[in-house]
């Protein structure tokens, strides 16, 4: 595949450049060359993942090749998705994401619109402070979170801890700063008088956002989305932390804590399983990839 | 401006007969505060309130019922661990970023370098491993270093090295993290870095190709400054996130061999929820506090500096 873009790529180069392009060529070589190299760290893990789980356990410990399947099996995969408490992880993780998701993105866009758009007293201060929301990690939240549970749990009899549902209610403090600072770079791009028109003419607030604001910046809001989905799909501190019961939990805690007993590694199911929960994240990379690359370069290059 | 156009159309609406809190209910600063106020609970419960409530817990003994001041602090000061703790942080944040960094960087390179009809390609495979849950590929990184099964001491027995023990040896442990580390963030470089690299106008290479100036001399006059925001609001950030990780280490070492790979992340969760020290283990996490704070007042300050250029 290099060599056809390589093929193709060199007439132009040659007639861009006339004399130097020999320098040119070679640079292109060596380009292909090291990105081959990087393109092989970077994927052997996931193929590594791919191929263990198409292995039978007496493979997995025999003294052949690791990087290649003799006899391969769908057994790994069969077992798995037969099993009871995989499909719970799957479903948890899968429900927690969807809400966090459409949760994250009502706050987030209601909130980028009024930052952005109606200057009120405080709104620059305060997209300031989302940001300053997004930069403080969850590794620095989950002990007084794990103690304000218990205190909600003495307060109200509710309790918090080992819910998956509470995942709901954590998550999204780490995905809602980051969208609506996305969101209010987006809603800051779209030209002032498109929504001046649009109050001119009599829409409410809520009109010029419905009707302009979304449909303009449906790019943004598709970046914001998959990004607060894979972060919420790939959480793993809050669910360790706050749950434990087998059926309350989600996919990495689960994978982690179920498939390995003890000191038995059952590394086909480990690896098929990581593979499988690996998967809605690349599934939506792979369709979505543009607007996934400009949800990452947004955070720094808009607001 | 917007004020100029709602005052406008608000006005013939207060002539008419509408209740006051019809009014106060039109009025912007009411919607946009209503607006906002969802994202200002998030905030104020759960970020605010938690940071602040941690500074308090920090300062109650272990049951929870006593004020010891910094007794705390005094009691980590004097532990071993803590100070391993603290060497390790700042060795696996400082060394991952600055590779993430030139790899990030190289990379972006030679992406920029080929035809751009394969770059999408290139680009696409090269960012797997950042999309990839961090918990599940960190899974994989501790198959391919399994102390009995290791496909890499495989390919090393090949070329005739003896086995290494990736996660048992406290230096082999140490490289193992921050390895993986430099694997899942260093694609993150790479797409901010191509991104920059795509806004640096074309004529300045031109004018130094006449001028003579050779790769090295390109890189250093000419890509590096212009993309000197980019690179230091990218590399500040991944301080943050780095310096605060904690999925690769609690997966793949669990803080061993003998604690030598702790974080504060990952300590502070085994001091505070497996050994139930809740308040040693806010104490411990709160190290993380200065870092942070230097990183975000940077970052602010790189990105006000952003808003003026354009």
């Amino acid at each position: 595949m290099a060599d056809t873009a390589l093929a193709t790529g060199a007439p132009t180069r040659a007639l861009k450049y006339g004399s130097i392009a020999k320098d040119r060529r070679w640079a292109l070589r060596l380009s292909y060359f090291f990105l081959t190299l990087f393109a092989i760290f970077f994927l052997m893990p996931p193929i590594y993942m791919f191929i263990t789980s198409l292995k039978t356990s007496a493979e997995i410990s025999a003294e052949t090749n690791p990087w290649w399947v003799f006899n391969p099996t769908l057994a790994n995969y069969i077992e798995l998705l037969t099993q009871d408490t995989y499909l719970i992880f799957f479903r948890n993780s899968a429900m927690v994401s969807v809400i966090v998701v459409t949760i994250s993105m009502l706050i987030s866009v209601f909130a980028a619109f009024a930052l952005a758009r109606m200057r009120f007293w405080g709104s620059t201060l305060l997209a300031t402070g989302v940001f300053l929301t997004y930069l403080i990690p969850e590794t620095l939240l989950f002990i007084p979170l794990f103690k304000m549970m218990a205190m909600v749990r003495d307060a109200t009899g509710i309790e918090l801890m080992n819910n998956w549902w509470t995942m709901i209610i954590l998550y999204p403090t780490l995905t809602v700063p980051f969208c609506t600072w996305i969101m209010i770079g987006y809603f800051a791009s779209i030209p002032k008088e498109l929504d001046e028109a649009a109050l001119i003419d009599g829409a409410t607030w809520i009109q010029t956002l419905t009707k302009i604001f979304i449909p303009v910046a449906l790019p943004g809001i598709i970046a914001a989305t998959i990004f607060a989905f894979t972060v919420s799909w790939a959480q793993f501190l809050y669910p360790l932390a706050f749950t434990t019961s087998t059926d309350q939990l989600v996919l990495p805690v689960g994978i982690i804590t179920t498939l390995i007993k003890g000191d038995v590694f059952n590394w086909g199911q480990i690896m098929t399983g990581a593979l499988l929960g690996a998967a809605p994240p690349l599934i939506i990379y792979a369709f979505l990839m543009d607007y996934y690359i400009a949800g990452l370069t947004a955070g720094a290059t808009k607001g | 401006m917007a004020d100029v156009t709602i005052t406008r159309t608000g006005l013939p609406a207060e002539a008419g007969q509408v209740s006051s809190l019809q009014r106060l209910m039109r009025r912007k600063s009411t919607i946009a505060f209503i607006m906002t106020l969802p994202l200002l609970l998030v905030i104020f419960t759960l970020v605010a309130y938690p940071a602040f409530y941690s500074l308090h817990l920090a300062t109650l003994n272990k049951s929870m019922v006593r004020f010891v001041g910094l007794g705390n602090f005094e009691f980590l000061f004097g532990r071993e661990t803590f100070w391993l703790v603290v060497y390790q942080s700042c060795l696996f944040a400082v060394t991952a970023v600055i590779f993430k960094a030139i790899i990030g960087f190289t990379v972006a390179h030679f992406v920029h370098n080929i035809p751009s009809k394969g770059q999408r390609k290139w680009r696409g495979m090269l960012l797997v491993p950042w999309v990839i849950p961090p918990a599940m590929s960190t899974l994989a990184w501790l198959w391919l270093f399994d102390p009995s099964y290791s496909a890499f001491n495989w390919l090393l027995a090949h070329v005739g090295v003896a086995p290494v023990s990736w996660t048992g040896n406290t230096h082999w442990a140490r490289f193992s993290v921050i390895l993986v580390n430099i694997w899942v963030g260093a694609p993150f470089f790479m797409i901010m870095y191509l991104a920059a690299l795509k806004s640096v106008p074309e004529q300045l290479y031109e004018a130094s190709e006449i001028d003579g100036a050779n790769w090295w001399q390109r890189i250093w006059y000419i890509t590096l400054p212009m993309m000197r925001n980019i690179i230091s609001i990218t590399a500040l950030f991944s301080l943050i996130v780095t310096f605060a990780n904690f999925d690769i280490v609690r997966v793949l070492t669990g803080g061993g061999p003998l604690d030598s790979t702790h974080l504060f992340a990952t300590w502070a969760f085994r001091v505070g929820i497996e050994s139930g020290d809740i308040p040693l283990g806010a104490c411990v996490s709160l190290f993380m506090v200065p870092i942070l704070a230097v990183a975000a007042t940077l970052i602010l300050r790189d990105i006000g500096k952003r808003g003026n250029e354009a």
